[in-house]
Parts: C-alpha cells; structure tokens; sequence
C-alpha cells in the first residue's frame, strides 16, 4: 500500500484518502482516479477477492470493463500473491467513502474501452517475476516490489505511442506530470554513485544528503515508504543502487562550487542568489550545517534540462499539511520568468561542470503554464 | 542607487543589490511594520505584496524589484481609519503578540483582493505558509472571515468536504 503509493493517484487534492477523483493528464486525454474504498456504491466494496486480483493481474474491473492502462495493472501483474491479499486487506478495512469519480474526458477513439484488449496483447506480460537464483533475497524482494507494485517504471521508463512502457528503455528517465524523472540505470546523472544506504535513506525520509531531496512527484512517493516496512525499503534500494552501479558518475571528481566564474559571467543572477539564495544555500548557511546537500550534489541540475530546477524554485518543496519533510519557499510570485530563467543558468553554471542548458527562458515559460516538454 | 516604489511613491534607495527588501524597508525607508522572523521563508512575517503577490521580503533582493510595485501593512489605513483587514483582526483580537500580524494581513489582502468570496479551504491554503507562534491561527481566520463580509463578500463554508 504504502509501496505502491495508491493514495498518490487515488486521493484528490485536500479530498478524503483513496476516494478517487484526481486527474491525472495523459497524451490521449483526462483519466479520472477511482474510489478505491470499500463504499458498495461508488467504490469497490462489492469487489470480491478473485475481482480484485483480476483488476491487479489483468486489468479488468468488476463489471467486464478494461481498466486503462493509466492503472499500472501491467507492474501489479508482477506483485506476489500475498502483496496483493495484503492490499486487498488494507483497503476494504479503509472507511467507506461515497465519492463518483468525474467521467473520463478522452481524445477520439480513446473513450472506447474495448481497444484497450489490443493493448493488452501487446504490451500486458502477465504473472509474478521468477527469482533471480544469483542476486540476493533482498535484491529479489527489491526487484518483485520495484517491477510491481511500486511500479517506478511508471514514471521512470519512456513510453512508446500508445502509452506503453518501453522495456527496451526500462529506467532510461522519462517525462512525467511536468517532471523529468531521471533515469535508474547507468545513465543516472548523480554526481555521487547511489549506493544502498543513500537510497535507503532517501526512499524512506524524502532527503539524501549526498544527493538531493524529493521533489515533484517523487516527494509523495517517499512520503508513502516513510510508513512502509523497512526491510522492503532496504530492498528497493539494494535493487536500485545495482541497477545504477555503472553510471559514470562515480568516476568523476566531487564537484566544486565555481562562485567566481558563476558571478563574473552572470552578475545580476548573482546579486539574486547571494538575497534570495545564499541564506539556505550559500556556503557555511546554517542549512548547510545541518547535513543538508550542497546545490553541487543536486541531481536536477546535472540532468539534460532545466526543468526540475525550475519546478521547485518556481513551486518551493511543501509537505502536506501536519507532515514534515524539505521544504523551501516557492518563488514563482516573487521572480520575473526573466530572473527565473537567470537563475537557473547561474544554478548551472555555479555548481556543475555541465555546458549551459539551451533555451532556459523556454523551459521557464513552460513550467510557468503548469507544462513540461 | 535603486528604486523602489512603495505604497505608491517612488524611492531612491543607496544598497548593494542584494540587500533584502526588507530590510531597505525597515533601515532605509522607516517601514517598520513588516517584521524580521526567521529570515528563511519559513515563517511569513516579512510578507509584503510584490504586485499584487504575497512575498516573503526577507528573501527578496531588492535588484529583482525594479519596476514592480510594493506594498505594506502601513498602505492599508492608519490608526483613526483602519482599513477592513486591520479592523476586522482588531475586532477578533487576534493578535497576541502580534509579531505575525501584519505579514498575516498582507497575505489576506492578497487574497480578498482576488476574491472577497473565497472558499474555506482556499482560505486556509492561502494563508498555510504564514505562522503564528502564540497559535492564534483561528482568530486570525476568524478576522479574515470578518474582512471577508465587510467587503461585501464571505467566506463560503466547505470545510467538511475539503478535510
């Protein structure tokens, strides 16, 4: 439950927990999260056991309908048995919420469920994932929880034109809700190698202080394996951090904070960052102190694009009401798209050896209209 | 020099570019009422409107200012006249020790300016990033609430589907 972060998609903005109703935007369209309570009506409480493993292993729902694929039954298809029974549990226990879901609002022909049936022939590998005989109990359990009900391809993979996941590009990092999620795979550009404590640490707090905090999207998904087991946390983590043993980033040098160059070439971002910045993020901060990562560490501003950068300055870290985690203010109101745009090359320029990103200003503006690329 | 204009009149201000609009509010233009509280963005007692915008002044140099417009809790009425907002938290007494309160009234401003018919939890969303540390946050919602009324509109009561 708590793995799978049913609550991401299935709780609505300051709506009551799995009642459905939140949007999620796609290519083909508006698709609408269902009630997931126990509420006979409007949720699944007339679901038996067998409908809802059908749902998980194969899409279908308790009427014959097929669910769209905007519902990862192609990871929950891999979760083992006694995951899913467990979910089965944790959910009909939930209080029952009478709450319809608004209807779809799909581009033509996408509103017609039955050409998902081709989908599924294509793209839906049914079935639980065999054991590795020659990777670790806790690997397995990483790769079970990852591949299923997590399902962390789900943002982390590409998706071809039909909305599938590319298995060919499994974790090569993908667009996602106006996020870039980055890769997992030997492509990740963390500047320091992730290894299983990082991960560890991350996945279950929000925070790395090696590498950077949990923003976007991913920011609810470590707040669900907060309240996870530890050992499946441990798990994905061992999982991931073999998955990224290659990147490059671990033979490169620890990164250096290029504050001079940064400010000669870019003056008047600078005199932003040292009034805007620096009180947080500039060298000795009391933040600093604190354990926090230094810019230098941050993952968003070695990727290939601005965006994530811009997101959290634009959109500040908040954890929802009553919980904790990063925070930082948001500076959309307070910043031009001009200054924005400033900034972030000065990001760049000051705390990584990357060349400038292209068309900065382009990337603010999308982000600023609530898109991505 | 840079200029800042507040509450209406122009400024010419003699500070290094990255000084906090705050503080050439306070030290330089004699502003007292925005307040200093954690200097991180944090707590909302700095807040001032930056066209219109709630903004947190500790944070905000003022080289990112140039044309835009400021303005203050001393730009919405004086004692003898107090405008909706400062006598509607006079009314509730929601001050305690008040170091909050005028960046919580500059943050409502913002608000019923857009709509002096917000809903409940539009309400309490807008003003979640201002703190009150003698926990005065219902009377202050209680005076937002009150201003509300006084400006012809009202707080439209939807708690119950938004918790």
């Amino acid at each position: 439950m708590h793995v799978g972060n049913c609550a991401g998609c299935h709780t609505a903005q300051g709506g009551r927990p799995f009642a459905g109703g939140r949007p999620l935007e796609t290519p083909f369209g508006t698709v609408f999260a269902t009630n997931i309570t126990p509420d006979p009506e409007t949720g699944i409480g007339r679901w038996s056991r067998k409908a809802f493993v059908r749902a998980l292993r194969e899409g279908v729902a308790l009427n014959g309908d097929l669910l769209y694929p905007a519902f990862p039954y192609d990871h929950f298809t891999r979760a083992s048995d006694s995951d899913i029974d467990a979910l089965y549990a944790f959910l009909m226990t939930r209080p029952a919420v009478q709450a319809r879901a608004p209807t779809n609002r799909l581009k033509e022909p996408f509103g017609f469920r039955p050409l998902v049936a081709g989908w599924n022939l294509l793209f839906l590998r049914k079935g639980p994932l065999v054991d590795d005989p020659g990777q670790s109990a806790d690997w397995n359990r990483g790769r079970a929880l990852a591949e299923g009900l997590a399902h962390c391809g789900g943002c982390h993979t590409p998706r071809n034109e039909l909305g599938a996941e590319r298995s060919d590009h499994a974790y090569d990092g993908a667009w996602t809700e106006g996020w870039y999620a980055p890769p997992l795979n030997a492509a990740s550009p963390a500047v320091r190698p992730w290894t299983a404590e990082d991960l560890f640490a991350y996945l279950g707090t929000g925070l790395s202080a090696t590498h950077t905090a949990a923003a976007g999207p991913m920011a609810s998904v470590t707040r669900g394996l907060a309240q996870a087991s530890e050992d499946d946390v441990r798990a994905l983590a061992v999982y991931f951090a073999s998955l990224m043993a290659h990147a490059p980033a671990a033979q490169g040098p620890p990164p250096a904070d290029r504050g001079n160059v940064a400010d000669a070439a870019h003056p008047e971002a600078a005199a932003l960052f040292a009034g805007a910045c620096a009180t947080c993020h500039g060298p000795g901060a009391p933040m600093m102190q604190e354990g926090r990562p230094s810019l230098a560490w941050g993952t968003a501003l070695h990727e290939g694009t601005p965006n994530d950068t811009i997101q959290v300055i634009m959109h500040g870290l908040a954890p929802p009401a009553g919980r904790s985690g990063p925070t930082m203010p948001a500076y959309g109101d307070s910043f031009s798209d001009r200054q924005l745009a400033q900034i972030t090359a000065y990001l760049r320029a000051r705390f990584t050896d990357k060349p400038p990103w292209p068309d900065v200003p382009g990337a603010v503006a999308r982000v600023r209209k609530g898109g991505s690329e | 020099m840079i200029t800042l204009t507040v509450n209406g009149v122009p400024h010419q201000v003699d500070a290094a570019p990255d000084t906090p609009l705050l503080y050439a509010l306070r030290n330089d233009l004699g502003l007292n009422g925005a307040k200093f509280g954690c200097g991180l963005g944090q707590c909302g007692a700095c807040t001032v409107l930056v066209d219109d915008k709630p903004a947190f002044s500790c944070l905000l140099p003022i080289a990112a200012l140039a044309e835009r417009k400021v303005r203050t809790i001393e730009s919405l009425g004086t004692r003898e006249k107090p405008g909706a907002l400062p006598a509607a938290f006079e009314a509730e007494q929601a001050a305690q020790c008040g170091y909050c309160i005028a960046g919580m009234i500059m943050r409502a401003q913002a608000l019923l300016e857009r709509t002096t018919r917000p809903t409940e939890a539009e309400l309490r969303a807008h003003m979640a990033p201002n703190l009150c540390r003698c926990g005065t946050h219902m009377r202050v919602l209680r005076a937002v609430r009150r201003a509300a009324i006084a400006m012809g509109g009202g707080v439209r009561n939807d708690a119950e589907d938004a918790l």
